[in-house]
């Protein structure tokens, strides 16, 4: 509680210099008009011109909030205008992709560790395949996938799956693993079978880095489902907002777009970290 | 059909081997860790061959892994090109710029716990969020050319290596920074002596995160826009023309391009931060 007042004066001063930046960007514009126009303005005239221009080089932050309350209370939640439509349909791509990612991660682990082979084999590609931009082949998974007639959410969602996949497989390996030599040895002595080693302690004593890597995955589920959007041609989502903006120019629905998306991200992060708490609470293992 | 058989048959060969090798003795040993991946890894090569070239997969679906080889031999100039716009021009360069501009930021606010409990929350708020989106706006203000992809660059990799800094430098002990305090070390010799080594870990922490976002960030900006040369118009233009070999090529420059990149990184670090028990070689 006691960093709320530091947070506040952060954010306060990352407000104050975006305005200045945004005074000192669109001013340029302003100049170039009154020019055109054979008139001079002085610098009063200037600052409020460059808070209320209809494309802006740098929106100012009430441009964005006013463009972000017209996009998600201003409009039918159906219309195509809606940042609640379209918000939606990223966020489902990113959850179906985060579950089939999350999913099949959690099997992988659990096969490499019971698996020494599979261990070998498997393990280092996983780590390996953490230093590669995946996000890359995105528009080869999107234009492959149409092509044999997969289209909508799916393809969203498989890059969303990959993207979420790796974390998972490593953080779940890890916690997996995370019980230690002693503890082990007293399931053996009572004679536990590898399943119920398996479910009474590796799965409990997993949990902390479970949810630490979900954490990160869910982030990059959102990032992989908005970069998915970018090559279907600007369809729907808030990927295909940010490059319609870009096409025409229209900033205000670019920066718009862009505190959706990380509302969204902060949003799911956040739901994630408070199950977080609350399981481990549960489990008598939070701190 | 007989290509489909095969590569089944070479699948469970394969795996009966790497099951064999990993219960020996020999996996224990160092070459025994490297032959273990590098069968499987073969393995998937192979695999992927022989059911593409069997099920007669159409090339625009999935190339066979000759088929992006042999396109990599064959436009070694056009890789090399797009490598230099897009790696060297807009990844490292923006990779240098957003890391010194990270730790001169963390040092600067080191003095202010006020300012540390502030930008803490805000820097890992940030680093949640899907910078790339930021990609559209950064090539409009910077233009198509490379400096645009290394803003993108310098605006991901800021925040990760800012929140790892800071951590690092509040990683020393109340009893060693008292110890430096009874030499009588002012705050430049203490940070300098103390506190920076102390850190660095937890910079190159921070600094390998950044290796890979680097890459994505100048890949994903070259989808908004950008001369005729790069990874990520080569990826967009390719794809478009359904030239499917290709885009694997250039995804498999950027993956040894991203894990060297990784890899570099990671050798500097076991250089300088040779005392941390991470860096121990383990018996």
């Amino acid at each position: 509680m006691r960093s709320i007042l530091p947070v506040l004066t952060v954010v306060a001063v990352i407000v104050a210099l975006w305005y200045g930046a945004a005074a000192a960007m669109n001013a340029q514009w302003v100049r170039d008009q009154a020019a055109r126009a054979g008139t001079e303005v002085s610098l009063a005239q200037i600052l409020p011109r460059t808070m209320s221009q209809e494309r802006p080089v740098l929106p100012a932050p009430h441009q964005v909030a006013k463009g972000l309350w017209e996009g998600v209370a201003g409009q039918k939640i159906t219309s195509k205008r809606s940042l609640v439509y379209h918000g939606w349909i990223t966020l489902s791509a990113t959850l179906l992709g985060f579950g089939i990612g999350t999913g099949l991660g959690i099997l992988l682990a659990i096969g490499i560790i019971h698996n020494r082979a599979m261990d070998q084999s498997v393990m280092p590609w996983a780590i390996a395949s953490q230093t590669i931009p995946i996000l890359a082949i995105a528009p080869m998974i999107i234009v492959v996938l149409n092509s044999i007639g997969v289209s909508g959410l799916l393809p969203k969602a498989v890059i969303s799956a990959y993207l979420s996949f790796f974390p998972v497989v490593v953080g779940m390996v890890k916690g997996l693993r995370s019980p230690d030599a002693m503890q082990l040895d007293l399931l053996s002595t009572y004679n536990a079978s590898r399943a119920q080693a398996f479910w009474k302690l590796r799965l409990p004593a997993s949990m902390p880095y479970l949810f630490a890597s979900l954490k990160v995955g869910i982030a990059a589920s959102l990032v992989g489902a908005i970069v998915g959007e970018l090559p279907t041609g600007a369809v729907a989502g808030l990927g295909a907002r940010l490059l319609s903006g870009s096409y025409y120019g229209q900033t205000i629905q670019i920066w718009s777009a862009l505190f959706a998306a990380a509302i969204v991200a902060a949003a799911l992060v956040g739901i994630v970290g408070a199950i977080q708490t609350r399981v481990l609470r549960r489990m008598g293992m939070a701190r | 059909m007989t290509l489909v058989f095969l590569a089944l048959v070479t699948w469970v060969v394969t795996l009966v081997l790497n099951v064999r090798i990993s219960r020996s003795a020999f996996s224990e040993t160092r070459i025994g860790r490297l032959v273990v991946p590098a069968i499987f890894g073969l393995t998937v090569l192979l695999v992927w061959e022989l059911l593409v070239r069997g099920l007669q997969v159409p090339t625009v679906i999935l190339p066979p892994p000759s088929a992006i080889g042999a396109r990599i031999a064959g436009s070694l100039p056009v890789l090399w090109g797009d490598f230099v716009q897009t790696f060297v021009k807009g990844a490292l360069s923006g990779w240098l710029i957003g890391c010194a501009a990270a730790v001169a930021t963390a040092i600067a606010i080191d003095r202010s716990p006020f300012l540390q409990r502030g930008l803490l929350p805000v820097g890992n708020f940030v680093a949640a969020l899907p910078i790339v989106g930021i990609a559209p706006i950064l090539v409009m203000w910077f233009g198509f050319d490379w400096q645009s992809k290394a803003a993108v660059v310098v605006v991901m990799v800021f925040f990760p290596v800012l929140v790892n800094t800071v951590e690092g430098l509040a990683a020393t002990d109340r009893m060693q920074r008292d110890l430096m305090k009874t030499y009588s070390a002012s705050y430049a010799q203490t940070l300098l002596k103390l506190r920076l080594p102390a850190a660095m870990p937890f910079i190159f922490n921070g600094l390998k995160i950044a290796t890979t976002l680097a890459l994505i960030g100048a890949i994903v900006a070259e989808f908004f826009g950008s001369p005729i040369r790069g990874m990520g118009f080569r990826i967009s233009a390719e794809v478009g023309r359904l030239g499917l070999d290709m885009v694997w090529a250039e995804i498999a420059v950027a993956a040894l391009a991203g894990s060297a990149f990784y890899g570099v990184v990671a050798l500097v670090e076991r250089g300088l931060t040779f005392w941390h028990p991470s860096q121990r070689r383990q018996r």
